[in-house]
């Protein structure tokens, strides 16, 4: 096989494979999650589920002083993480692009200078955060395989795309089609792996967040 | 009037892609100021967009001092309003530029004497000379 | 004309002088994407220079190649070169034809064997070897005879190459490339369709001046052409890192030069020149004037999944896999929580209360 041949698999039916995958299993996952409910509760409500539900969404994002004292490597190192990891994926134009092309909507990138930069941040944080776990004794015992391969998995579309980007795997076609398969790996698994944590955080914490609200209590 | 016309053409910020050259050219003249340093530039290699030639002309503006040389096509050399930076133009004999340089010098190479040259030139004055006086 | 004379010699038998010869080399380090101050090093190298015999064979082509080179940027310079070299078969370009041509291109081989060099543009049909013959002879015969004796060899074009465009799917002739059929010559591939005149003649002038072949890519291609894309020394790149992208051909955008990467621009994968040696005397290239790079120096650029679609985009029709995925997993992810919602409400209606008196009976 030809790189291009390769690129041209990639970018074709593998992506329609792994996008049909993707959106399946989400959807799946999610209509599971939400038909399943929650038990009713009986008592009288003492106040609004909605209000705050969001707010527990909202506030969450704001780190726990508790945490960071608790656990600084992993709450420091996550944050730069997942906030690095969107800035890539969605400020980054070759993927806006590709949105725009699927979705048809599109916003301004950054310039790729600081993507370049936030990427080297991203990775960075990632190799941090898979060493803080075979270094703590805790979390050693905590972990499974499969935690240890979803950051690998994580890491590799991150390595694949600076590659591509910097041209350091040569040829190009090669590089992006790389990028392209990594990225197809992390669709395929991601409903059906912790990664599913993107979209189940929330409703976990809508969720926390309603039931206080319904009792009255600040959350 | 189609849509096409309707928009207006922009001339492009030259200042993009002039930047780096211009800061090369810079930094090759405080060589020569300080250390007579000289240093040449193709301006071939540059990844110019169009006006970029025009905006480093008009930056680079027209000097005291310029030349001509015609050797297998003409090469004009013009110093630019920033003396010890010129300006040479090579031509090939049916107009067609083949090369286009900044040197940064006191004195463009290719209007100095070639060395080589010396030796027959001396020999064909001396023929010259000879020639007149025997006449 | 001699063949011992060097260009140095052949130079000044026509009466150009030392400045001239300068502004000669001048022009052949730029040519060659030298640096300047390599000027001198090319002037004493050239002074030197011994005349090559070439022998340039024609296969599945177009004569774009042909046509490239011969109207090429800097015409004193590359006929200078040119009648330097010894060029003893092109069949386009030269006078005789049939068994005169043959036997030149034979006398050619023998004369200078081990020493001439070969140029080939098109590529080499393996499927039937009368696709394409010359003289009676096939590709695949003339290239490895011509090749055995050839110090080395210049593959010109996508074609000779990669293939090129009779290498397209579905590559009806079985067309292949020098370098799949010729193991044990060192080859540069000059791709490009066509390629850019000055890089050809810049190859040329490196082996005349320097004896030997540039550091080549790997794709066989010389790095001082071909080291970097055209993305990376395009001058529209700064709107690509500012995200301002034409739309259509006729938009706003397009009117103000800005990045084409949406119109399908193959720049980020092309490795070629253009961008700095341009096309026609040096007055413009694609992008240029308006319209996206299509990769043509790259292998299989014909296949590349179509020249109007942005590099990142998927090929294929996503939407309908969205379509799929959304609808076949709602569908399942419905049914799949019915049953466990089920589940849940039968085990709670199955469940048998737990009483005090039983706890305390069972104790």
């Amino acid at each position: 096989m030809t790189p291009t041949e390769f690129l041209v698999l990639t970018r074709g039916p593998l992506f329609d494979i792994a996008v049909t995958i993707f959106v399946f299993g989400i959807v799946l996952r999610l209509f599971e999650v939400l038909i399943l409910g929650r038990k009713a509760d009986l008592a009288a409500a003492r106040g609004a589920e909605f209000k705050p539900g969001m707010a527990t969404v909202m506030r969450r994002f704001v780190p726990d002083r508790e945490k960071l004292q608790g656990s600084p490597v992993v709450t420091i190192l996550g944050y730069l993480f997942h906030v690095g990891f969107f800035v890539c994926l969605l400020l980054f134009v070759p993927h806006i692009e590709l949105i725009h092309s699927t979705l048809g909507i599109s916003w301004p990138g950054l310039p790729t200078a600081m993507i370049d930069a936030v990427a080297v941040i991203t990775m960075l944080a990632l190799v941090g955060l898979f060493i803080n776990r075979l270094n703590s004794k805790l979390l050693r015992f905590l972990s499974t395989f499969e935690d240890y391969f979803l950051l690998v998995v994580v890491f590799l579309t991150l390595f694949t795309g600076y590659l591509a980007f910097h041209r350091i795997v040569e040829p190009y076609p090669t590089a992006l089609a790389l990028h392209l398969l990594s990225v197809e790996l992390m669709l395929v698994i991601f409903p059906f792996t912790k990664l599913m944590h993107t979209f189940t955080a929330f409703l976990g914490r809508y969720y926390n967040g309603a039931m206080y609200g319904r009792r009255g209590v600040e959350s | 009037m189609s849509k096409l016309e309707r928009i207006k053409v922009v001339e492009l910020p030259a200042e993009q892609n002039l930047r780096p050259l211009l800061h090369e050219i810079g930094h090759a003249l405080r060589k020569l100021a300080d250390r007579g340093e000289e240093h040449v530039i193709d301006l071939r290699a540059m990844p110019f967009g169009p006006g970029d030639e025009a905006a480093l002309m008009r930056f680079l503006g027209e000097g005291e001092a310029s030349g001509r040389v015609d050797a297998l096509g003409e090469t004009r050399i013009r110093e630019s309003r920033f003396p010890g930076v010129w300006l040479i133009d090579h031509y090939n004999e049916d107009g067609g530029r083949i090369a286009l340089q900044i040197e940064i010098t006191r004195m463009p190479s290719i209007l100095r004497t070639p060395p080589e040259e010396l030796q027959d030139s001396l020999a064909g004055f001396g023929l010259a000379l000879k020639e007149r006086e025997t006449n | 004309m001699s063949d011992h004379n060097t260009l140095g010699e052949i130079l000044r038998e026509r009466g150009v002088s030392r400045r001239g010869f300068l502004k000669f080399c001048t022009a052949t380090a730029s040519m060659m994407a030298l640096p300047p101050t390599m000027t001198m090093a090319v002037a004493e190298a050239l002074e030197k220079a011994p005349r090559p015999s070439v022998i340039w064979l024609s296969f599945q082509e177009c004569t774009g190649c042909t046509e490239s080179l011969t109207r090429s940027h800097a015409p004193t310079i590359e006929s200078l070169i040119f009648d330097h070299v010894s060029l003893d078969y092109h069949h386009t370009l030269q006078a005789a034809s049939g068994d005169a041509a043959e036997a030149a291109r034979e006398e050619a081989m023998h004369a200078h064997h081990g020493k001439y060099l070969l140029v080939v543009d098109g590529s080499i049909p393996l499927g039937d070897p009368g696709f394409s013959t010359i003289a009676g002879i096939s590709n695949l015969d003339m290239l490895k005879e011509t090749a055995e004796g050839a110090a080395a060899i210049i593959a010109v074009g996508t074609c000779a190459a990669f293939g090129g465009l009779p290498h397209a799917a579905p590559n009806p002739t079985g067309a292949v490339s020098v370098s799949d059929i010729i193991k044990d010559k060192p080859i540069v591939n000059v791709s490009g369709c066509p390629p850019i005149p000055s890089v050809i003649t810049g190859v040329l002038a490196h082996f005349l001046t320097f004896g030997g072949l540039p550091e080549l890519d790997q794709y066989g291609r010389p790095m001082v052409f071909f080291g970097q894309s055209i993305h990376d020394r395009c001058y529209r790149r700064p709107f690509y890192d500012k995200g301002l992208f034409a739309e259509t051909f006729d938009d706003e955008g397009a009117r103000k030069g800005w990045c084409l990467y949406r119109l399908g621009c193959k720049g980020p994968m092309t490795y070629n020149a253009c961008a700095t040696m341009k096309w026609n005397q040096g007055t413009s290239w694609p992008i240029e004037s308006g319209h996206g790079c299509l990769g043509c120096s790259e292998p299989d650029f014909w296949d590349a999944g179509g020249f109007y679609k942005a590099l990142s985009i998927p090929t294929s029709d996503l939407a309908g896999a969205i379509g799929t995925g959304l609808g076949v997993g709602a569908a399942v992810g419905i049914a799949a929580g019915a049953m466990a919602h089920k589940k849940k409400t039968d085990a709670e209606h199955e469940r048998e209360p737990l009483t005090v008196e039983q706890l305390e009976g069972e104790s």
